[in-house]
């Protein structure tokens, strides 16, 4: 896409610095943490070291006693005010502090309040909880088992089963797969992990008795969502709270749902009359908050012998661990995972998934995901290559036979999606080509007789990101629009207020841009707030890749008003009709006269100063976006990997990424996501593991356990692009941080799958830490 | 609790003195300063790095230590790396470089390039990704952070040039 602006505007398409970067640079960032109030107490949570165990009692006093100590909250003085429970973001409801028993390891007990953090953790120490261990349930599949435990006694359906969702058509789809040609089959557990911001979550509550005001400091990807949700639950008038989101340190779908040390902390403010600070600890962050995946699928092919796809059956059993406080849409209890008859044009399909308890941390969250779309992508593109190892065909092959056709758009998918557009084979094309694809199978052959174990694995995974639309998508209830609002100065600068939040993706600079695209106004004389409801216009927060769907389009409609209302403006200074007007960005000049023109600036200060008899005063406008349909961003993914065989290690010598997110609007910042989200990718299929003994004790609760890459282990990235407008976005944009992240796990484990193809291996599940390799090798017989 | 003692030390150049328990950590030391709290706390561990600043010229994690170690001590965090107004070319180059995107582990990511460029002044990019390996970021992928530091480096000896050419 050329740029229509120039470069010191700033439009689409420009690379500019981010605007938001000098503040952080010079560690002036404003984090939840670096919040001080005057008089501000600390609070400190109190865990369960059982994941199931009844709760006999707990004994404050001696918290109580020590010095600096002013509050000691347990679930039962909740219970009195009605809020031991809370409602979760699908439908559930979670305790906020136990009461009855404890469901998970590292479960919210007590919530300790006092004038200095050290003491507050000094006396969570002292606060005697009796526990009477029950047996735990680890074990997804063993959840309806009839001799399972029950976990949650609250509810009236005496079982671990908390719900079935099936979408397509069940009985064709047997049928096809009845009459198979080729079948092929994979069982793979997309395992629990979690996001794992560099801040943890946490805030700062503050009530002010004189103004009967709550302002709440929030780790919160969605900060207007929250204000509605404190005043539903919290019986507070919503005009009476304001949640301010500042500068986030990281999301990735971790600070989308509602934690209860953030209750905690609001009811401690408000029976003390002073703010409270509650920040987690990264292992309370990693054992309590919201886990990500945990999905357990199975996927079923059938193609005919020649290598076409005939249909899809996906069963699924999804483990939410004690409290299903998934982040999803009302309508759909495992998210967009029917996005996963991914990027190929077949027309039978069934999924089938179902939800159980167990005794582990609640969630199920969207980690750098627009709701179980990366387990969806991750299993088709599995899917795939197991079916080309079948058929004895090559993956690429396979995938070019197959892929829905660019005349196809828009595509009906069988499980119900309607595909914006796409040109896949044209993304596949210049990844084979970027990466030597030929001449990589050459030398694979060719190691191959010489005992080396070397892999290419391939990704063409489809997207489906920016919730809406509001006639289908919600969360509890509030539709998924959302919203801008721009006010231009007199002096023709301008200011955008966002219903969304940056946690990191530049916001601040890329709605500027914009700006400038819509209006001429250079983005550096733009200025973009998001996170303070008292000021920002509602909106549902940035998660799910929505920001520039969603938001962006709402940005560009209300610059387009401001527009209108300029062009009135335009003909009465230059004294002509409005018909007689053209726009180029930045003026409106009068056609075939070019020399007779407007700037924005002019019309920004004729606004306050000159405007028409009749018009109101000033330059703004609101608008809140409720897009059409979603967008389908897609790209294909290819990465070499070596293996020693002596330690089982995995090498990636490299890595292809070719994206297709639409018009971007700034190619720095679209690349910065993308080398992001692969880290995480290649993070999880190769390290990322919340796994839980027999006992339910968390093994990867702190960052000793829990491995995340360093600038070591991280490979370089390469990126390339196509550019496939979506038709129905104001500026044919798509959304792109969570595609990295989405497509790579599966290139990651293709790449290791067909470095031992040979040896008969079909599948390995993720993380492929060395020992699994190793292992598999040991059991080929390829090592002693 | 025992009693607090009195702790001395130069923060950017300027002496600070605080009463402190024998037990409170570095980081939140520096953090109780105002306007100091740019160093960050992103783990228990000693394994994110988010809150590295220079002592006595050597990176250390300042969770990992108590406020009492650094008495008599010198102390470089994120706010003292500009000078007269300019950004030092590590801030000018992860701006440039979009080395940093949430910027939150930034701050510690800035002061272990800053010490390793102060012992090695042209590292490869090898000994760039160990230098900064006591630091995770979530957000960028590191190779833009790598970049950033390769930026510095180079402007940092081009200013050394310059420096020795008006010398002689």
């Amino acid at each position: 896409m050329s740029c229509r602006t120039s470069p010191e505007v700033g439009g689409m398409g420009h690379a500019i610095k981010r605007k938001e970067d000098l503040r952080f640079l010079q560690g002036k960032g404003n984090y939840v943490d670096d919040v001080v109030l005057p008089d501000m107490l600390y609070g400190h949570m109190v865990r369960s070291p059982y994941a199931h165990a009844r709760l006999k009692g707990v004994n404050t006093e001696k918290a109580k006693e020590l010095p600096g100590v002013v509050a000691v909250i347990t679930g039962e003085d909740l219970a009195k005010a009605n809020l031991a429970w809370m409602p979760t973001l699908f439908f559930d409801k979670q305790m906020v502090l136990a009461t009855g028993k404890v469901l998970f390891q590292s479960q919210e007990v007590a919530f300790v309040v006092a004038e200095d953090p050290y003491v507050a953790a000094d006396a969570a120490e002292l606060v005697e909880v009796d526990y009477e261990e029950l047996p735990v349930l680890v074990d997804p599949h063993k959840s309806l088992d009839p001799d399972a435990p029950i976990l949650r006694e609250d509810r009236e359906q005496k079982s671990n089963h908390i719900f079935h969702w099936e979408v397509g058509d069940r009985a064709t789809t047997d049928r096809v797969l009845a009459d198979s040609e080729v079948k092929a089959s994979v069982h793979t557990v997309f395992q629990r992990c979690h996001p794992a911001p560099l801040e943890t979550c946490g805030c700062v509550a503050d009530f002010n008795r004189a103004t009967g005001r709550l302002t709440i400091y929030l780790t919160s990807q969605a900060p207007h969502a929250h204000r509605t949700l404190f005043a539903i639950v919290g019986g507070i008038p919503e005009n009476n709270i304001r949640v301010i989101s500042p500068d986030i340190g990281g999301g990735f779908g971790n600070k989308v749902p509602i934690y209860p040390g953030y209750v905690c902390a609001v009811v401690a403010s408000l029976t003390t009359g002073r703010p409270v600070k509650w920040i987690e600890t990264r292992s309370e962050n990693l054992q309590s908050t919201g886990f990500a995946r945990d999905y357990h699928m199975t996927a079923e092919m059938s193609a005919t012998a020649d290598g076409r796809i005939k249909a899809l059956r996906v069963k699924t059993l999804a483990d939410h661990g004690a409290f299903n406080a998934a982040a999803q849409p009302t309508k759909f209890p495992a998210g967009l995972f029917s996005i996963c008859t991914g990027a190929y044009d077949y027309p039978n399909a069934f999924c089938e998934v179902d939800g159980v308890y167990t005794n582990k941390a609640p969630g199920g969250i969207a980690y750098r995901c627009s709701f179980r779309v990366t387990e969806a992508a991750y299993l088709i593109e599995r899917a795939v290559d197991v079916l080309a190892q079948e058929l004895k065909m090559d993956p690429a092959e396979l995938r070019m036979k197959n892929f829905i056709a660019p005349d196809k758009f828009p595509y009906q998918s069988p499980l119900g999606w309607s595909y914006d557009s796409g040109n896949y084979a044209a993304a596949m094309k210049m990844a084979l080509d970027a990466i030597g694809y030929d001449e990589l199978r050459k030398e694979q052959a060719e190691k191959r007789k010489r005992g080396e174990l070397m892999g290419i694995g391939i990704s063409s995974f489809v997207e489906i990101v920016g919730a809406g639309p509001a006639h289908t998508f919600d969360i509890a209830g509030i539709k998924m629009f959302d919203s801008c609002e721009i006010r231009v100065h007199p002096t023709g600068k301008a200011i955008c207020r966002m219903g969304t939040k940056s946690q990191g993706q530049g916001h601040e600079t890329t709605y500027a841009q914009i700006v400038a695209e819509e209006l001429g106004i250079p983005a550096a004389d733009v200025t973009v707030e998001e996170g303070d409801t008292d000021t920002a216009p509602y909106g549902l927060g940035t998660y799910a890749s929505r920001s520039t769907p969603v938001s962006g389009a709402a940005t560009a409609m209300a610059a387009r008003k401001i527009r209108e209302k300029g062009k009135k403006i335009a003909a009465h200074l230059l004294e002509c009709a409005e018909e007689d007007l053209e726009w180029e960005p930045g003026k409106f000049f009068v056609k075939g006269a070019p020399s007779k023109s407007k700037s924005i600036q002019d019309i920004a200060f004729a606004a306050y100063t000159n405007m028409p008899q009749g018009m109101e005063a000033g330059l703004e406008a609101v608008d809140y976006y409720d897009p059409p349909n979603l967008t389908f961003p897609f790209g294909t993914y290819i990465c070499v990997v070596d293996i020693d065989k002596g330690t089982g290690e995995v090498k990636v010598r490299r890595f292809v990424a070719v994206d297709d997110c639409g018009n971007i609007i700034n190619p720095m910042i679209v690349e910065g996501q993308i080398h992001g989200g692969l880290t995480e990718g290649f993070a999880i299929a190769f390290m990322q593991s919340i796994d839980y003994d027999e006992s339910g004790n968390v093994q990867g609760g702190n960052f000793m356990d829990y491995l995340l890459p360093t600038a070591v282990e991280t490979p370089k990235w390469e990126t390339g692009k196509t550019c496939t407008p979506s038709p129905h976005h104001p500026f044919g944009a798509k959304g792109v941080g969570e595609s990295p992240n989405v497509g790579s796990p599966a290139a990651f484990v293709n790449a290791v799958v067909d470095a031992l193809s040979h040896l008969g291996v079909k599948h390995i599940d993720m993380p492929i830490a060395p020992w699994k390799v190793w292992t598999i090798l040991k059991e080929k017989g390829v090592v002693n | 609790m025992a009693a607090k003692q009195l702790v001395h030390i130069k923060v950017n150049g300027r002496e600070r003195e605080a009463m402190v328990e024998p037990r409170m950590l570095l980081v939140h030391l520096i953090r109780s300063f105002p306007g100091l709290t740019g160093t960050h706390i992103g783990c228990d561990t000693s394994h994110c790095g988010a809150c590295t600043v220079v002592l006595n010229g050597k990176t250390v994690k300042s969770c990992t230590m108590f406020a009492v170690q650094a008495d008599g001590g010198e102390l470089l965090t994120v706010e003292g790396l500009m000078k007269d107004g300019a950004l030092h070319p590590l801030q000018e180059g992860f701006k440039q470089e979009h080395g940093l995107q949430c910027g939150y582990c930034t701050p510690g990511m800035l002061m272990s390039s800053y010490a390793l460029l102060e012992k090695n002044p042209s590292p490869s990019e090898e000994e760039i990704r160990w230098g900064i390996s006591g630091n995770l970021c979530r957000c960028t992928g590191y190779q833009n952070i790598v970049k950033a530091v390769q930026f510095a480096a180079a402007k940092l000896a081009e200013g050394e040039k310059h420096e020795l050419s008006h010398v002689s």
